[in-house]
């Protein structure tokens, strides 16, 4: 599946009460997907998942799903954070810039909260 | 402008102080129109008029922690103690590097650079890993550009690709693209037609009149096409399978694009830091171009933290260049893939870091992360982050914008100066850099006269 981590009007309200408070730290290890995609996973919000590729990989939690026509099918997205620095890989192309966006992910169910 | 109204009679009042026309350095918008309601016995502010969701999170959760100024390992110090171990660090390094700096003001950004070029070491700034790629293109193909307050007053033509305000930049629209009224735009969003390029809808579409959802890692070869209709050439036959758009979609996207009187091209991180990148940015600054063959158009991207754009342009003035800039020769050098941070980092190069108001430890790629905590690292933030906990010395600072003054700079390029809201017990990064750079000057000339 495709990992699309960006920024999110919680995540940039949490990063002002201090990223080392728990706020953030839930914010930045949730994932949203859509309604087709976590009924195809066999996923409810408050699912556990495991998300992994060749650079590492981090446990996250499953937020409420969103509408099919908002995110398209196979598509994940979280916000910025150390879930997603923990999946990026670091060859920047010779350009400076990690491929931060458009991260090829194997998603594991882990089951119930 | 700000008054203090400290009521004589009532003692028992809130010592209140409103300060007008004040600025949030929250995101790259820079909004210089807030007015803070202060109580400055409680060094809180309590009232952000006219700022956004996140702009209210930035001024009202802002309080005087209770930390110490300075840390060597975990364990205070005075602050000149930590000044003192800062500049050691730095002047034993074979490979210094300096990264961060876009919450920071002017002032500071300068004395970073001073303190690079001394120990010649290597400047980066959290350019590299969000507009990057932009300031590539720019040099590559050139930029067709305008300021926010030009956009307000006369663009008819709002075109956002691979970015979401709403979530990121929340006044952008409000105060400077979309809603304001202007003066060859007197009815506001009725004389503008704005559209959302993106691969998701995202919480900016409502204000959109139209959303283009295109294919993830598609962006590149949608703005060729866009391109080519825009110099009358064919395109593929299959342009909606590659790209997830039509070609109806694309002949009346373009026919606007041409039609208008003034057309602005906003764009976001969905280009730069996906497979493409800098072509990514540079195809869309082509077709900006290109398009005044037809009529007036303009490029922008849109920046992130509150002073990235400064430090772009301090270190464009000092250096000549941007951003990853090397002093190794004694001369700066530019090139990213080489002396951006993420690279220096990944490749084990670095041997002692000073970090600027910036967390890489939180927001690098692993690699990067693990190499960092194998050297000291020298940390100025305003807030305990995943690299202050981690840095050999630790700086707490007074944030910018809310207890000291200073210059940034617009994500359009225009500098705006900063009227802080109250007083910190900590030192600012001006101050703490200057300490450094003092004690380098120092140890540089000791050196000097040991070697003679
Ligand atoms: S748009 Fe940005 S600068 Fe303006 S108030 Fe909101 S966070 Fe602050």
């Amino acid at each position: 599946m495709i990992l699309i981590p960006g920024r999110s009007s919680k995540q940039g309200t949490s990063l002002n009460a201090g990223k080392l408070k728990e706020e953030y730290q839930t914010v930045t290890s949730t994932i949203e997907m859509n309604e087709s995609t976590m009924r195809k996973l066999g996923l409810s919000a408050g699912d556990r998942v495991r998300l992994s590729c060749a650079t590492g990989k981090v446990e996250v939690e499953c937020g409420k799903p969103r509408k099919d026509e908002d995110l398209p099918d196979g598509m994940i997205f979280i916000p910025y954070g150390p879930s997603s620095s923990e999946l990026m890989e670091s060859d920047t192309a010779g350009s400076g810039m990690p491929m931060s966006k458009q991260m090829v992910v194997d998603v594991e169910c882990l089951g119930a909260n | 402008m700000s008054e203090t109204k400290t009521p004589e009679a009532e003692k028992d009042e809130p010592n209140i102080r409103i300060v007008e026309d004040a600025t949030c350095t929250f995101c790259g918008c820079v909004c210089d129109d807030m007015e803070l309601t202060v109580d400055l016995d409680a060094n809180r502010i309590t009232k952000a008029k006219n700022a956004c969701v996140l702009g209210r999170a930035w001024f009202l959760q802002h309080g005087i922690e209770d930390h110490p100024q300075a840390m060597i390992e975990g364990r205070e110090v005075p602050l000149e103690e930590a000044m003192d171990e800062a500049a050691r660090i730095l002047h034993e390094a074979k490979f210094p590097i300096t990264y961060g700096l876009s919450d920071s003001p002017c002032e500071a950004q300068r004395v970073a650079v001073a303190i690079n070029d001394l120990v010649r070491g290597n400047i980066d700034t959290t350019t590299s890993v969000c507009h990057g790629p932009s300031g590539i293109a720019f040099q590559g193909v050139g930029e067709s550009t305008s300021t926010l307050g030009e956009v307000k007053n006369r663009a008819d033509l709002v075109i956002y690709w691979g970015g979401n305000p709403a979530e990121s930049h929340p006044r952008h629209f409000t105060r400077y693209t979309v809603t304001p009224k202007g003066r060859y735009i007197p009815n506001g969003k009725k004389d503008r037609y704005v559209v959302l390029i993106d691969v998701r809808k995202t919480p900016s579409a409502p204000v959109a009149d139209q959303l283009i959802r295109v294919k993830p890692g598609r962006d590149f070869e949608l703005l060729w096409a866009l391109r080519a209709l825009v110099r009358g050439r064919d395109i593929d036959p299959d342009i909606e399978e590659i790209t997830g758009v039509s070609r109806e979609v694309l002949d009346e996207l373009v026919e606007r694009m041409k039609n208008c009187n003034f057309g602005v091209l906003f764009f976001g991180m969905g280009l730069t830091m996906t497979r493409g990148r800098h072509f990514n940015s540079g195809a869309l600054l082509a077709l900006a171009t290109d398009l005044n063959k037809h009529t007036h158009f303009v490029a922008k991207p849109v920046r992130g933290h509150g002073n990235v754009t400064g430090a772009d342009n301090v270190v464009s003035w000092q250096t000549g260049y941007p951003f990853g800039v090397n002093f190794h020769r004694g001369y700066p050098r530019f090139n990213p893939g080489e002396y951006t941070t993420v690279d220096l980092l990944a490749r084990g190069d670095a041997d002692a870091a000073l970090m600027i108001a910036t967390d890489p430890a939180s927001n690098f790629p692993k690699h990067a992360i693990e190499h960092l905590k194998k050297i000291p690292v020298i940390s100025l933030d305003a807030k305990p982050t995943y690299t202050s906990r981690q840095a050999r010395v630790a700086f707490m600072v007074a944030t910018y914008g809310i207890n000291t003054g200073g210059t940034v700079y617009r994500m359009d390029d225009v500098p705006i100066t900063l009227r802080p809201a109250f007083d910190s017990p900590f030192p600012t990064d001006e101050e703490v850099l200057t300490g450094i750079h003092t004690r380098l000057k120092k140890l540089r000339a000791n050196g000097r006269k040991k070697a003679a």
